[in-house]
This record gives C-alpha cells, structure tokens and sequence, in this order.
C-alpha cells in the first residue's frame, strides 16, 4: 500500500526525522489561511503541492510556489481543480518553503536477492533516483542494513563520508539510521527521502531537512498496524479493487474480454498468458487464494460481472489446498445469483477433481480437461456473435 | 533419495490439527510419507488423523520421541515466523513453510537465524516438495506425478501443479518436484534447488518455472551457464502479458521499468542453453529436444 506524502512525513517524523512543518488543505480557503500563517511566521515563499498517488506531480502542475496568501488561494484552486493520471486531487499540502543548497538522495528498499535491507545513498538528489542509477551508476552509494541490528553506526558515517557531507555528517548518520528504523517500525518495503535538502534558514545556518517522502507499506503486515491500515486513501482506490480487498481476492483489472477466475497467482498470470496466446484479451487478472471456499468464489464472479465488457468466463482451477468440489459448489451457487448471462468455460483438476466433475456435469456447465483447451473455447465463445 | 526429501524423511507437521494441517497432513501419510508426529501447542498427548499420529506441544518433544528430522509448517501466519524458529531450534534439518501472507520483514529476520542454525528452509508460502513414489511434503497433489528423472523447480504452486500434469501427460516422469515459493524473501532460491539437483545422479534433465519480478530467474540461469551445461533443460516464465506496475498477486510478482519482465529473463535463460516454453504443456518437447531421452 503506497502512502501519501502527508502520512509518509508523519511516519518519518515519528522516527526522529527533520521534517518541515506542513498543513493539510482541502478548500482554497484552507490553503491561504495557512500560507498567511508560514508567511507571517517569517517564510519568504510558500510552497503548494497536490496530495496525490502518482509520480510526476511537479511536471504536472500539482506543486506551485507562492509568495502571498492571495497566490496561495489562487494556486490551490487551481492545483485542486486537476485531474493527475486520473485521480481528481483532493488535499494539497501546504508548508514554507525551503532556500535549498543542496538535493540528496536516500531510501530504504527490502533487497529480495540479497535478503537485506538495502539503503541507497546519492549526492545527485531531486531527480528520479531511476534515471540516476541509469546514467551515473557509480554516484549512488548502497549498503545493506542488518535485519536485527538495523544500519550501523559505522555504516550511517560511511554513508555520509561516501556522499561527502561535511559539517552535516553526523545529522545525515541519524537520519540514514533513522530512515530503517521506520522501514522496520512501520513494516514498509519501502522508504524514500528525495530530496533530502541542505537547507539555508533565515539566519545563514544550515541542516538538513526531509523535503519529499514516499513510503510504500506491506500489504502482509497491516493486520497488525491498523493505524496504518487507516491511512488507506480511499478516495483513490477503484472500488473493485476495495470490494475484491474485502473479499479476500487478488484482483486486477485490465482491458479485455475474457473474465479469468483462477487459483494460484503464478497459474492466473499463465491463465492470461494463455488467453493471449489463442487470440484473446484477459479482462482481469484474478487469483482466489489458497484454500479458498465456495463465498470466494462466487464472489469472484460477482466482480468479473461488473465488468460489462466481459464476453466469456475461464475458470482454471488446480486443486492442491484448495478442493475441487468447494470451487464447483460456489459456481453453481454464483451462476443461479449471476446478473447477466456470458457464456463460461470450467477446468477443474487436482484435489478433488472428481467430485467436482459430478457436481459440474450434473449442473451442465461446459468444461474443459487442459488449460489449452480452456483457453481455446473461452476465446472462442468471446468472439461468437 | 533424489533431493530434499524421500523415504528415510521422517515428518513432523506443525500445525496438524488446523483444518489445512489435518487435511493436508493425511495426504502425506497416504502417499506413503512417513509422517511421525504433529504439533499443537496444548494439544500434546492427543492424537491426529484418526489415531494414526501422535501430537505433541512442542517440536522439541517431537524429535526427542520419534526422531523427526524434516517439518511441514501450516500455522497462520501471525505464528509462522515463530514456527519456523522453533523447527529450526530442535534441530529440524529441513523446514518447509506452507504459509502464505507472513509479512516479508519477519522472513527477512528468521532466514539468518535458520542459516546459523545450520538448517534449510523452503519457501514460505509454497507448495513444498514431492520425491515421486517416495515421500511428499506439502501439499502437491499426489496423484499427478509419473517416476522418472526430470527434477522440477518453481516459484509457483498451482503452476507448478500445471506442469508437472503436463510431464506425466507426455509419459516424462519426475525425480523431485520442489515449490520454492513466490513471497520476496523465501528461504531457498532456484541456485540452491538446483545445486542440489546438479549433484543428484537420479535427476538427468530440469525444468524451472519462473515468474515476473525481482531477478531470481536471471541469477539461474547464470548458474546454469556455469554449472549445468549439458544439462537438459526447460523453462517457462508466467506473465508475459502482466501490465507494468501491477503487483500479481505474489508480493514478488511486479514488473518495474524494464527490471523483472519476462522477456528479459526468456532471454537470460535462452542466452544460457535453456529452452523456454510459451505454454506448460510445451514443456515435455522441449526437453525431448534438449537430449532427455523417453522413459
């Protein structure tokens, strides 16, 4: 689960970390009484940004830089007026703005390969670290953190030593450390400061400061975080996704025709591949779990339906804990609760496969005996008039 | 013995009275496993599986009565991660780990501690490993295997279930099948499966089924370049057409940018003499071709 930058920063926060301050703004209004109140408190400029789940915002004009409340106003109505890849924004983020010296890079990322925490460290900030790692390798500086010890005090100085910090070495060792201890904390996959800014204050002094956050939470862990699971935007979710999220379900949609209900992910995205294979498009990518039961199922139905553009459902079950005959029990359950009728193609084998055949052939669903043939047959009903 | 597990395997399912656990765990002991005992803390002194296996609380108990060597893991996964280090501190030697959903930081922190133990751990969230006509541990339908000599790795489960259907269709039968998991921190990786099927002289051919994400497959086949040429072999790679961006189901299964796409790890396996088939059941003849001679 991704976080808006707002909740990032309060993450980041907790663990210690120099975060400007920040307000939440939903209305234009909102947003020049709390510019009036960074610029009466000494802020030169004042800076809007669009609280939103997509990159690219600046180039897209969800961040704006101000220097009055009556631009304040102006420049969130105007921020709060776009649509970002799709999403309408809703909040914006209002704070003072930063008189920056320098832009650094630093996140935390889980090293699957490696089985460690891996931070990432780059005096070239402020852009996406992606293209760095792409046109200058070698300024990017990595080192795995310990999995119980979390980075190390020599690690953090080496770090700062690599990214040539001088009189700040010591605040970006704290930070670094810091910046794990909330990937571990808060059970994230990943956290990212970028920038990081050496920052300038009225009086000539310097330090650094968190300018931009991104954490991205495991969806595994947040049973056990449900001030995090709380954090969840809603507003930006399809509510689909929300309703297969409820009902235990991996789910995707995608642009075809042929509705996919499968168990296993590897097996669903080989179902996909498959459809493509004989001439067809997937609608979805759906995968009911393990062990899943007949509700699961029809439940999966339920969501393949909503679709309209849907002209042919594949289910491709193969039973290992999940029975053959739960599954064949909630089609036949989901097809008498089915709103429209669409022409389905039923593979069944493994666990159960037996008893699941009776209930199949007794209910007369058309089914197939390999993935090939399924695929074949449901491509084949999704082009019939 | 093929690899991992076969008929001196000595079984302890932790877990055996929950309703996968008692289920699956009778499927073992029907293909023949011999499956000598079952934990669930505070049931100790009953018995599973209609009297034909003894329970104990801990695992601890469990090998101190019977020996067991290897363990099957079905807790939830708020305990799993525990589970694992209790396998692990009785001196299990092979662990394998059912469970799905564990929160990937708890792995990340359990899998040294596993290794400092001097044990092995296969997966979390897999579907275990089968030695055909000899034992299976985990929860690959026992019915679909052949004997034979292609030994079979996979992030998959139901996938892998797939393929080996495919094999025993096409009359290839299997030495070992193993399920290594599609979670992003798992125990074992498809280089130490396949370290372990280079050194099994009952295994003549390969196949390893991979899937989008991370670079599990680009580091196989760089083994395989080095170490199992001559080898025959067979791959398929699920998510061809997975849009960028989407996580599919398995935490590890995400394409970001060009890193993790199919088409780059097809090419990493072909570049290393694998042959990569674009359906399951493509398989069989592609390792015909490889040099695997008929049963």
């Amino acid at each position: 689960m991704k976080l808006q930058e707002y909740h990032a920063k309060s993450l980041l926060q907790a663990a210690g970390l120099p975060v400007p301050a920040w307000s939440l703004a939903a209305t234009p209004a909102e947003a020049r009484t709390a510019a009036q109140a960074y610029l009466s408190d000494g802020a030169g400029q004042v800076v809007i940004k669009a609280q939103v789940l997509v990159g690219g915002r600046g180039k897209a004009g969800g961040v704006k830089l101000v220097g009055s409340a009556e631009e304040a106003e102006a420049a969130a109505a105007a921020i709060l007026a776009l649509t970002l890849k799709g999403i309408p924004v809703r909040r914006l983020l209002v704070g003072p703005a930063a008189d920056i010296e320098h832009e650094y890079y630093l996140g935390a990322v889980l090293d699957r390969d490696a089985r460690r925490i891996l931070v990432m460290g780059s005096a070239e900030g402020g852009v996406e670290i992606e293209d760095v790692a792409a046109s200058r390798p070698e300024s990017i500086v990595r080192v795995h953190a310990h999995p119980h010890l979390g980075l190390l005090d020599h690690q953090a100085r080496g770090l700062a030593f690599a990214l040539g910090l001088g009189a700040q070495r010591q605040a970006f060792a704290s930070i670094a450390q810091g910046l794990v201890a909330c990937l571990l904390t808060n059970d994230a996959d990943l956290v990212e400061v970028n920038p990081l800014g050496l920052v300038r204050a009225a009086d000539g002094s310097t330090s650094l400061a968190c300018l931009d956050a991104k954490i991205t939470l495991d969806d595994s862990a947040l049973v056990r975080h449900p001030a995090l699971e709380a954090m969840r935007d809603l507003d930006e979710e399809d509510p689909t996704d929300l309703q297969a999220r409820r009902e235990g379900i991996n789910f995707i949609k995608l642009e075809g025709d042929i509705g996919c209900i499968v168990n296993g992910a590897g097996l669903a995205m080989t179902t996909m591949d498959l459809v493509k294979l004989y001439g067809g498009r997937p609608a979805n990518f759906l995968d009911i779990g393990g062990g899943a039961r007949h509700e699961q199922v029809a439940a999966a139905m339920r969501l393949i339906l909503e679709d309209p553009g849907v002209r042919a459902i594949l289910v491709n079950i193969f039973g290992g804990i999940t029975r053959g005959d739960e599954v064949a029990a909630g089609l036949v359950e989901a097809r008498a609760q089915q709103s429209r009728s669409v022409p389905m193609v039923v593979r069944i084998v493994g666990t159960r496969a037996a008893e699941a055949a009776t209930i199949l052939r007794e209910a007369r669903f058309e089914t197939a005996a390999t993935l090939d043939e399924a695929a074949q047959k449901a491509v084949a009903a999704a082009v019939a008039p | 013995m093929s690899i991992l597990v076969g008929r001196d395997t000595r079984l302890v399912v932790q877990g055996i009275t929950g309703r996968e656990g008692s289920f699956h765990a009778s499927q073992c002991l029907d293909y023949g496993t011999a499956v000598v005992a079952g934990v669930t803390p505070g049931k100790g002194g009953q018995q599973a599986l209609e009297g034909r296996v003894p329970v104990f609380d801990t695992v601890a108990q469990a090998v101190a009565e019977t020996g067991a060597d290897t363990s099957l893991i079905f807790v939830p996964a708020a305990g799993a991660p525990d589970a694992v280090l209790e396998a692990a501190d009785a001196g299990i030697a092979t662990i394998f780990c059912i469970t799905e959903r564990i929160p990937a930081l708890d792995m990340l922190k359990v899998v040294p501690i596993v290794e400092a133990a001097g044990a092995r751990l296969i997966g979390p969230n897999c579907p275990g490993a089968t030695t055909v006509g000899q034992a299976k541990v985990g929860i690959i339908p026992g019915t679909i295997h052949r004997p034979g000599r292609v030994g079979l790795v996979s992030r998959s489960g139901t996938l892998t279930y797939e393929v080996v259907q495919a094999l025993t269709d096409a009359r290839i039968g299997q030495s070992t099948c193993v399920g290594i998991g599609g979670d992003p921190i798992v125990g074992s990786t498809f280089v130490d499966v396949l370290e372990l099927f280079r050194d099994d002289p009952e295994t003549e051919a390969i196949v390893l089924i991979g899937e989008i994400g991370g670079d599990a497959e680009e580091r196989a086949a760089a083994f395989v370049a080095e170490h199992l040429r001559g080898k025959p072999m067979a791959a398929f790679i699920a998510g061809r057409t997975a849009p960028e961006g989407k996580r599919m189901g398995h935490a590890g299964a995400i394409i970001s940018g060009a890193a993790g796409t199919a088409a780059g790890k097809i090419a990493a396996l072909e570049a290393a003499g694998v042959r990569v088939a674009d359906s399951p059941t493509r398989i069989p003849q592609l390792l015909m071709e490889a040099g695997l001679k008929p049963d």
